[in-house]
């Protein structure tokens, strides 16, 4: 392990029965960086991601998120973590402000951080004219950005961000990832999972889940390279489905 | 004889949100339609007016020549459907939720097993499973073959691909190519620009409008813009200096490089790589590059 | 047909498959009647009671006897002086004090009349009655006891006797109400949740796309509903009979005609929130807000619907379960015939017959 590893991983395994989740995978994603999460639907990495945010306990393996041991600390984890996903970030019946409140109240923000928080957050997404509109009257690439924001609100070592842009549109898209590349300026490192394969592009380093286990890992460039092939979605078709291209 | 899909100023709202304003289009005989936009754009609604479970504010669409209100008995008669995030019956085996379907459709797997047969054989081997426990790519395939079991003329996709991987949604595409072969008649709706090229024909489709209708390959090159693509080591920074950068028109990133688009028409190439290296980034590689059916949205909704 | 029947077919695998299901559908009724048979029920036994006696004479000592040999009642202490009466009672450990006046059997002998106090707790005013009641009977027949002979003076003895349910036992009554809110649950809740279920999953919309009609997407997924709710309130019918001695009277062929006509109607009852409910969870929440809490507190199931106040008992009026519960009452317990209970019945047919139109016409051929 090297010193400024944020997550680590030591043949870490998840076994559901007979059933091999997660099977020895061995990585690290270094401080600051944006770490692209792949594999085909059912490969794994649901269940891997819930392992370093502390929600799931791992079979056999070592685990390290932020320097903690996810098997024995995974309340301290907790703290240190942001998570945002396709599905569930922010509630539909409150408004702007009282979605930013609750999560930086969560957290144990003071009362004097959060409201320069919501300032910031409403300057930067542009919403301060829907401050006291609810989520639910939003578009749905304002609120994926404003969900981000919010995960990454109390400053957190790592964010952990599941198909955070399914559907949304193009531009917005591009806005979101602007975000992430300024999130990960500020320090913050960033595990995502994606079905964009453009987006694969954007990361740092990609790792390439099959069947539970970690097929592939390094940046696009190298991993184009090694396969002799010229996009991402090639690289992923050799992998996930041993086609031959 | 009217197109199997043909629409006329079709608008739809809901309380005081605008879903559809004023769609018309038409889709020809064993076509694949493409509706491209992201959620929230009212492919939905859209969806759900063709299939007869919407009534429209106004206008007036047909489906194989029956009129979607009129004759909605009929034109469910003959329509295979698959609504977006549909999840079949989770507690069906396989093989129970395809008879259910057929037989809801008054026939059996046997009658139509050849149109099936190709995505039906994939999954067969796990016939006996709950399909709650099949794997994202194989319930898209079982819910394929459910709409597909009464061997219908016009199929309705809506977002079969959204949550899928790129490697099964590049197989789904496959065998809706083989569709065409049996004469089906194919609208289907995608949040995924890179799609496009799937289809015959395309719908770009944002706030409830359509921006551009055409073939792929027409939409592409009619593009009257120059597109350049940029290849750095230091993207991230390049499209930064490139955003406050005064003669651009549009600069995004795009997969491995940045798509850069000039104010200026018919700006050189050479003149851009001698002003570029002025800027801090000496290691660059710029190309001027055919554009995709994204940069086409993308420049229809700066234009919007 | 050959769609209908696969159609059934389907629900049929829904309710088996969920194993959750099948334990609330079954485990629940069966878990109800046994616990409102042993545990909840409005007879008294074994009643701590204290007594103070301050003649201590034959006839005292054989009256309390009686009390004590009852089974209602149970000592837990003599009590030596009046003052003890209050602290007895603020232990919270008796229910009631039975206080012999002074020379209690010397004054019966003598002037034919003695004094004999009974104080109950009424905190629990329906227990205070009940065991007042159980006393007084004790007292007259120890003083007809006494009297062997006719009677000496014009005296009448009021000899109160409880009809069809002699020994007032609750579950006679728990019967009739338990199978009205199974049915309630089984048909209308039960249903209303399976179709939205629907919804949510997104398979509606395809049915509704498909040549299947609607009524006929209602009646398939009705009937097995029909059947579970025959099905389940045989075995309460059968756990009363056999456990608790609960008789059916009457013809079993009405009652399970009157059966049929309840279930028609909250069947459709539950055909009816589904159309408003989006999303399993609000149906459920209607189900059990808006029609299984009126039914339990408006029904007369728990409450006499005569000690309500008028404008309730008006409310009340427009409870099927009301008049279900005494159709069942009246078959089972008194072995009424259609004769008895036509009116009522025809009050049911009424409500089936509107909720059915109004599901019918509510439950669109189209979304939204």
């Amino acid at each position: 392990m090297t010193s400024d590893a944020v997550i680590s991983s030591e043949n870490l395994t998840k076994k559901f029965g007979s059933f091999t989740a997660v099977d020895h995978i061995t990585f690290e994603v270094k401080k600051g960086e944006i770490f692209g999460f792949l594999g085909a639907n059912g490969a794994g990495k649901t269940t891997a991601m819930k392992m370093f945010c502390g929600l799931l306990r791992p079979t056999s393996g070592k685990g390290f998120v932020a320097g903690l041991d996810i098997y024995k600390e995974s309340e301290k984890i907790k703290k240190r973590i942001g998570y945002m996903s396709q599905r569930f970030s922010l509630y539909e019946d409150l408004t702007v402000n009282e979605n930013i409140q609750f999560y930086a109240g969560i957290y144990g923000l003071d009362r004097k951080t959060i409201r320069k928080k919501q300032h910031e957050l409403s300057d930067k997404l542009q919403l301060t004219a829907y401050q006291n509109k609810l989520i639910s009257s939003l578009p749905l690439g304002w609120k994926q950005k404003l969900a981000f924001s919010v995960a990454i609100v109390h400053e957190p070592d790592i964010v952990f961000l599941d198909e955070p842009t399914g559907g949304v549109d193009p531009v917005t898209r591009r806005q979101f990832w602007d975000l992430i590349y300024e999130a990960a300026d500020a320090g913050v490192t960033v595990f995502v999972t994606t079905h964009y394969m453009d987006e694969a592009e954007y990361c740092d380093r990609i790792s390439m889940m099959v069947d539970g286990r970690i097929e592939a890992i390094g940046s696009t460039d190298h991993l184009k390279a090694k396969y002799k092939v010229n996009s991402m979605n090639d690289v992923f078709l050799i992998l996930a489905r041993n086609v031959e291209i | 004889m009217r197109p199997p899909i043909d629409i006329y100023g079709i608008s739809k709202h809901y309380e005081d949100i605008i879903a559809l304003k004023d769609i018309s289009f038409q889709v020809n005989k064993a076509e694949i339609f493409g509706l491209i936009g992201p959620d929230g754009a009212g492919k939905t609604s859209m969806f759900r007016i063709l299939t007869t479970l919407l009534l429209p504010d106004t206008g007036e669409a047909y489906v194989q020549g029956y009129h979607i209100v009129k004759d909605y008995k009929k034109i469910r008669e003959i329509i295979g459907y698959m609504p977006g995030r549909f999840s079949l019956y989770q507690d069906l085996s396989v093989e129970e939720n395809l008879s259910l379907f057929a037989s809801i459709f008054g026939t059996t797997i046997e009658e139509n097993y050849e149109l099936v047969k190709e995505i039906y054989s994939q999954i067969e081997p796990f016939k006996d499973r709950r399909a709650g426990q099949l794997s994202g790519g194989m319930k898209q395939k079982l819910a394929l073959s459910c709409a597909l079991i009464h061997k219908p003329e016009v199929l309705f996709l809506d977002e079969p691909t959204t949550g899928v991987d790129p490697v099964s949604r590049t197989e789904f595409w496959g065998i809706l190519k083989n569709l065409k072969a049996y004469g089906i008649t194919i609208l289907v709706s995608t949040p995924y620009m890179d799609e496009a090229n799937m289809c015959d024909n395309i719908g770009l489709i944002q706030n409830g409008e359509i921006l551009s209708i055409d073939t792929p390959g027409k939409m592409t090159q009619d593009f009257d813009r120059d597109i350049y693509a940029i290849k750095t080591k230091h993207k991230h920074k390049f499209l930064n200096t490139l955003k406050s950068y005064e003669n651009t028109y549009s600069v995004f990133s795009f997969g491995d490089s940045i798509h850069y688009i000039d104010v200026r028409n018919n700006v050189k190439e050479s003149e851009l790589i001698s002003t570029f290296s002025k800027m801090e980034f000496p290691e660059f590689n710029i190309e001027k590059i055919k554009p995709t059916v994204e940069d086409c949205f993308m420049d229809l909704m700066k234009q919007e | 047909m050959k769609r209908f029947i696969a159609f059934v077919k389907k629900e049929v695998f829904h309710i088996t498959r969920d194993f959750r299901t099948m334990l609330i559908l079954f485990g629940m009724p069966v878990a109800q009647i046994l616990l409102f048979g042993f545990a909840i029920t409005n007879e008294i036994r074994d009643a701590n009671i204290a007594i103070l006696d301050h003649s201590k004479d034959h006839i005292s000592e054989k009256l309390t006897n009686k009390f004590l040999s009852s089974g209602y009642f149970k000592l837990d202490s003599y009590l030596q002086s009046a003052e003890e009466i209050e602290t007895e009672f603020k232990k919270g450990k008796i229910k009631l004090v039975i206080v012999f006046g002074k020379q209690f059997g010397e004054n019966l002998n003598r002037f034919q009349s003695s004094e004999l106090q009974i104080i109950a707790d009424a905190t629990d005013p329906n227990t205070a009655n009940t065991l007042i009641n159980y006393t007084q009977s004790i007292v007259r027949d120890f003083v007809a006891s006494l009297n062997p002979g006719p009677p000496t003076g014009i005296m009448i003895i009021p000899e109160v006797r409880f009809r069809y349910n002699q020994n007032l036992k609750g579950v006679f009554l728990f019967v009739p109400g338990l199978i009205t809110i199974i049915l309630m649950l089984v048909t209308a809740m039960m249903t209303s949740i399976s179709l939205t279920r629907e919804k949510e999953l997104g398979t509606m919309e395809v049915l509704l796309a498909s040549p299947m009609k609607p009524i006929q997407i209602i009646v398939a997924k009705v009937i097995p509903y029909i059947f579970l709710a025959f099905f389940i309130s045989i075995i309460v019918l059968l756990l009363g009979y056999f456990v608790f001695g609960v008789p059916i009277k009457g013809n079993l062929l009405l009652l399970l005609f009157e059966l049929l006509l309840f279930v028609l109607t909250t069947l459709s009852l539950g055909i009816l929130i589904s159309t408003i409910a989006k999303t399993q969870l609000v149906a459920l929440m209607i189900s059990v807000m808006g029609l299984l809490l009126p039914t339990i507190i408006l029904s007369g199931f728990i409450f006499p619907i005569e000690n309500m106040p008028k404008i309730l008992q008006w409310i009340s009026n427009i409870i099927p379960a009301k008049w279900f519960i005494i159709i069942v009452k009246n078959i089972m317990l008194k072995g009424s015939g259609i004769d008895m209970v036509w009116k009522e019945t025809l009050i049911i047919l009424g409500f089936a017959m509107l909720f059915i139109m109004m599901s019918l016409k509510k439950f669109n051929i189209r979304i939204g």
